[in-house]
Formats: structure tokens, sequence, C-alpha cells
């Protein structure tokens, strides 16, 4: 083991697959010469060259569209959009060719491609540049979408989704690229795979259900909850489509109650949705309404005191889980 | 009268009298198509290729097994003339479990992988990304196979086809953009929707080259899509032809088309006709006779009732197809992974 960012996890999981499959290449705006825009890709133009690290113009519906023509041809595409929000110019083929096609045209086409873009704000890039759109794509039959959190997941992820014969979307979260964690060494071969959620700290009073970026402020929370005798549990979701559901069933039935933390708007996102689910499956096993934290309903305002109000924090998960562990449970 | 051995633009006496046969049965099978939808046995939206048969006929007739045709939602013609049995196209029409896309894409979803009818898009222009992205995958592994990809004028309107066409340039793809200039995008005339009167202007802006070819001339389609499809092969990039048409029917089965006169319309189908057209050429040169034409016909005719037959006899998908094939693996199919009651 090693403690690496999830940027070089990331990393050396494309190169790890660009290594072991001739057929996987990567495209994008800005991901040769520069790097990438949060430099992901650095360094991997020079080891591969332009066959395999391919710039293209700033275009994302062609670019995607293009991506799924070349997983329709045989390759292995992993294309990198700038951001989560620059997909909704591509969203047309991504919901309407690339979720589509397998189902549509009876079973034949495969598109076996993987789509990364982080998303997410906290860095006062204003209303276009900070929104978690997940949840849209999430709704989609016919996609996969994963939110890996750590820097281990990222990489034994990043590498089931390439193999994966499906459309991958890969949401990535831009403050989460500096974060650091344990992942194997170099050369030792490991995936995760793309629809199990994992218990990230086990919990015995409430269960804290997360993705994405949202899992570390949610683990502050928990080491918070526990000075004041909550032992929370903490799910990371990993993937929100398909939903691992056996596992929150299985961890509401410990603890008869749930929070859901997620950076993304509330009505009909993938809160509402896990709250749905929950209520659908395990409504016996609860002892009080599902808590929701969510970001606040609004474009994301640019000022770092409006920014920091409008964004789910710590605090707010403490308060949640409070609010539904009675004190005399809490010391038990 | 039969007849020598003699040639029209290369092509034996053989293979034209095949390419009028294909022209024949497109219209023989789109004119049974249209019957089973008055008749309720094909629903949705149906898109005729009525009228422009020469494009399809004089463009595919140049490609190779392995190469790739996609195209837009009026693609019947182009399926069966990549290869598709006109049952299968039929069976799809109608619904049935033994139609190209086992029933779940209806007429304007059809695909073959071994024949490399790689779809029927619904979405105007959705095909000219996907295809620039098959012959970027054919460059990328060395093959030799060509992308052809058809769309009407309306597509020209999209972004898809401008940003396409730079990356297909600025990439050199083996890929030949076919619009089928059909000069209605729906009820919309090109005049007014276009800021230019050709797509020429539209070529040079992407720095590849363009034709304009008069496509009810299947030989003159034949000729141009001849040297485009050869300019791709030789790994010299993309071209854009620009194939002026005329559809004889309604945009949809639904379409009155109010937009235009019926002198208009008269008038193409009665001076313009591209199997008029062609059978007047062959009978001209001493080609072919009057007598094959009707033997063509004939058989044309017989195998749209043929495929015809073949869709009402065949079964409706199982209901366990219904959530069959959302995902490759079908385990993730659902929004939920649920394994246990």
């Amino acid at each position: 083991m090693r403690t690496i960012t999830y940027r070089d996890a990331l990393r050396e999981a494309i190169r790890e697959e660009m290594l072991r499959d001739e057929r996987v290449f990567i495209l994008g705006e800005d991901i040769a010469g520069y790097g990438g825009t949060y430099a992901v890709s650095k360094g991997l133009f020079e080891e591969f060259g332009e066959k395999r690290v391919r710039d293209t113009p700033l275009a994302e519906e062609v670019i995607t569209g293009a991506a799924i023509g070349a997983a329709l041809g045989g390759l292995r595409p992993i294309l990198e959009l700038m951001t989560v929000n620059f997909s909704l110019l591509a969203s047309d083929q991504i919901i309407n060719s690339a979720a589509k096609f397998h189902y549509m045209f009876g079973g034949q086409p495969q598109i076996p491609l993987v789509i990364r873009m982080p998303g997410g704000g906290g860095a006062q890039r204003g209303a276009q540049h900070s929104q978690m759109l997940e949840t849209m794509y999430a709704h989609v039959p016919g996609l996969k979408v994963v939110t890996p959190a750590t820097p281990y997941d990222v990489k034994g992820m990043l590498k089931s989704a390439v193999r994966d014969p499906n459309p991958v979307l890969f949401i990535e979260h831009e403050l989460l690229y500096n974060i650091k964690g344990d992942v194997p060494d170099e050369g030792v071969e490991y995936t995760v795979p793309l629809d199990r959620g994992e218990v990230k700290r086990a919990g015995q009073h409430i269960t804290i259900i997360t993705f994405s970026r949202m899992l570390h402020v949610t683990m502050q929370a928990a080491e918070d909850l526990a000075k004041e005798g909550i032992d929370a549990e903490v799910i990371d979701l990993r993937c929100i489509r398909p939903i691992d559901i056996d596992l929150l069933v299985d961890s509401v039935k410990k603890t008869n109650r749930v929070v859901i933390a997620e950076e993304g708007w509330k009505y009909y996102g993938t809160g509402q949705g896990l709250a749905a689910l929950i209520y659908e499956f395990a409504f016996d096993y609860l002892d009080a309404p599902i808590q929701h934290v969510h970001g606040a309903d609004v474009p994301m305002p640019y000022s770092k005191s409006l920014e920091r109000l409008a964004m789910p924090n710590k605090d707010a998960i403490v308060k949640a889980a409070k609010a539904i562990v009675p004190a005399v449970l809490a010391h038990t | 009268m039969a007849i020598s051995n003699a040639t029209l633009a290369g092509l034996t006496r053989t293979q034209l009298l095949e390419m009028h046969y294909m022209m024949s049965l497109l219209r023989r099978f789109e004119e049974k198509s249209a019957e089973e939808y008055t008749r309720g046995k094909i629903g949705g939206f149906m898109h005729l290729y009525i009228g422009q048969e020469a494009v399809g006929v004089g463009s595919i007739t140049n490609l190779l097994p392995e190469d790739r045709v996609l195209s837009s939602y009026r693609e019947h013609g182009h399926a069966i003339l990549k290869g598709m049995e006109p049952r299968v196209v039929m069976a799809e029409l109608f619904g049935k479990s033994t139609g190209c896309s086992k029933g779940k894409g209806g007429s304007m979803h059809m695909w073959s992988n071994e024949l490399g009818v790689y779809g029927g898009n619904g979405i105007v222009a959705a095909q000219l990304p996907m295809a620039a992205g098959l012959a970027f995958a054919a460059q990328y592994q060395g093959l030799n196979n060509v992308t052809m990809c058809f769309f009407g004028d309306g597509a020209v309107d999209e972004g898809a086809f401008h940003e396409s066409l730079n990356l297909a340039s600025l990439w050199k793809l083996p890929v030949v953009y076919m619009c089928e200039n059909n000069q209605y995008s729906m009820g919309m005339a090109v005049a007014k929707a276009w800021a230019v009167d050709s797509l020429m202007p539209r070529a040079a802006a992407y720095n590849m080259p363009g034709e304009q070819v008069d496509g009810m001339d299947v030989i003159a389609v034949y000729e141009a899509a001849l040297r485009a499809v050869e300019r791709a092969r030789n790994g010299e990039g993309p071209t854009l032809l620009e194939i002026k048409t005329y559809r004889f029917r309604g945009h949809s089965m639904t379409d009155p088309a109010y937009y235009r006169t019926r002198e208009e319309e008269h008038e193409w189908r009665n001076t313009r006709d591209p199997i008029g057209i062609f059978e007047k050429r062959l009978q001209e040169q001493g080609i072919a006779t009057q007598a094959e034409f009707d033997q063509n016909d004939a058989r044309a005719t017989q195998v749209a009732e043929d495929a015809a037959d073949f869709a009402e006899n065949s079964p409706d998908p199982a209901p366990a197809e219904l959530f069959t094939g959302v995902m490759v693996d079908n385990s993730t199919a659902l929004s939920f992974r649920r394994e246990r009651e």
C-alpha cells in the first residue's frame, strides 16, 4: 500500500488499462498537450502518443458521438468531458444514443464507453460550473452512473468501467482530485465493481448514506457524532445507477434510522429516489422518518459566504442525525 | 431484344439490371409498407423512401460488405441495400420478434452488426458524430473500411452537422457524408432554412471536397459516390455530397404535405421519377428492355408481398423481452440491484 492522490490513482488506472488493452484510448478537450483540465492525463500523451491520447475540438456533442461510434467500431474509448456542466451539450448523444442503442436495436450493438467528468461546487466557480447532474443521468435506463470518492475506489472502478461492455458515466468531483488515500502498489491488480456500495464506517445507531465528495464530509460528521455517543454507519453508494439496495436494507435493519447526505438539489434527485426505495423495501424497519441533507435549492452563488451557505456541511449532517436518534439511544 | 455487353459508368449489364431491380424493390417495398401502415399493421412514425431510390442504390452499390452505413429515420432502403432481407425489415416495421431489432426498434431503428447497418436514428443528425467515430475506429485499427452516413437537408441545420464535418476533416477520417436533399425538412423548405443555396460553401468551410449531384440520376450518384468512397478508402479523408432529390410522399405517413403544391409533386413524379429516368437511359443505350424491367418489377412486388406475409405470420416478442437487453449484462438492467427478496 501507498498513499496517493485521487488524481494519481485515476491516471494510474487509465495508464494500466492502456497498457493492458490496445483498444483503449483517451480523448477530450485539452487532455494531450495540456495534460487535462485537472491534470489527470498529464504525461500520457508523452508516453502513448497522438494515436491514443487525442485532443479534440471544443465540441462536446461530436466528441461524445464520435466516442460512441468508436466504441461501436470495436475500440474502448475513455472520453473526458471537461466538466459535468458541459455534458449537457452532449446529453443527446448520451441519453438518445449511448443509453438506447443496445436495447433499441435488439441487443446487437454494444457501447463499451467511459465518459469521465467532474462536477460539484465549493470552489467559487459560480452557477454554471458547480452543478451535480449525476442524478439526471441516473434517471435513464441503459446507463451506469458511478461516483467514486476515494483514491482506492476511483482506480478500481475506472478499471472496471473500461472493461464494462456498457456505457459508464464516471462522475468525479472537482474537489476530490487532491485528496489522498491508500492504494495498492502499482502493478498490484485489483478492480472495484460498478454495482456495489460499501460500508465505510460500521455503526449501530444510524445509517448515513452518501456518495462522491460528501463521503468525506460525512466521515467527519460521524466522528463528531461519535463524541456525542452516536455510532453512525456510513455507506458510500459508489454507484447511483444501479443502486445497491441490499446493502442499504441490511444497514437499515440494524440501525432503523437513515440520513441521506448529498451535494445535489433536493427535488427528484438521488436522495429522494433512495428514500423512496428504502420506504419501499425497509419501511417496517424504520423508527423515524428519513432525513435528507442536500444542497440549497438555488443556482450556485459565486460569493464565498453565499456558496458556503448553499453547500451541505458536516454540521447539517450532525443535526439531521441527532434529530432522529433519541438521547437515550445515544449512550447504549 | 437482348443486349450486348454495353456498359455505363464502368458497370456491367448485369450490375445495371441489378441496380434497376433494387430501385424497383425499394419502391415496391415502401408501397407495401404504406399499405400495411394504413391497415394498422405498422405503428408510430414511418418515413418512406419513395422518390429517393437512386440515392441509396447509386451510392451503396459502391460499398463492400465490411463498410458501414448509418442513416436517419428514412432508412428502410439503406438497410435493404446493405444486405438486410426485406422480410427482416418488414418484420421490424410490424414490431415482430423476427425483425432486425427484435421488434424493439421500429421503422426508424434498423441494425445489423454483420451487415454493417448501424442504425436508423430518430434524432436528426445524431448519426453524423457516430459516423465520424466509426471511421476513426477503422483508421485507428488500420482497417480499410469506409463509413457512409446518410442524412437529410434538415440535419444540416443541426450543430452536429458542423461539428462532425470539422472533426472528420481535421482527423482525415474515411467517411462519406451523404446529404439527401429532398428539399423539405418535414414542412420546411430548404430555401427558408439554409443561409446558403447549396452545401458547397459548407464543404469548403470544413476544408473537404464536396459535390452536388442530381439524385434522380442513379448513374450520377454512383459516379460521385465512387469518387468519394475511393478517396476515403485511399486515406484521403472525408467528402460531402449533396444529392438533390425529392420524396414523392409526405415527410411521414401522417403528413398531408400542405406546404407544397400538388402541381409540384406531379411535376416531379411525372418527369423526374428516378426509376423512369434510369429505364429510359438503359433502353436508349440498348442495354436493357422493357420486358426485363417488367420482370424486375414483378420480382420486386413478389418480394415485398413475401416480406409482408412473413411479418404478418411472425410472433410478437415474448413478454420477457421487455426487460431483456437494457444492459449487456442483464444483472444491472434496473435502477437498483436487488438479489434478495
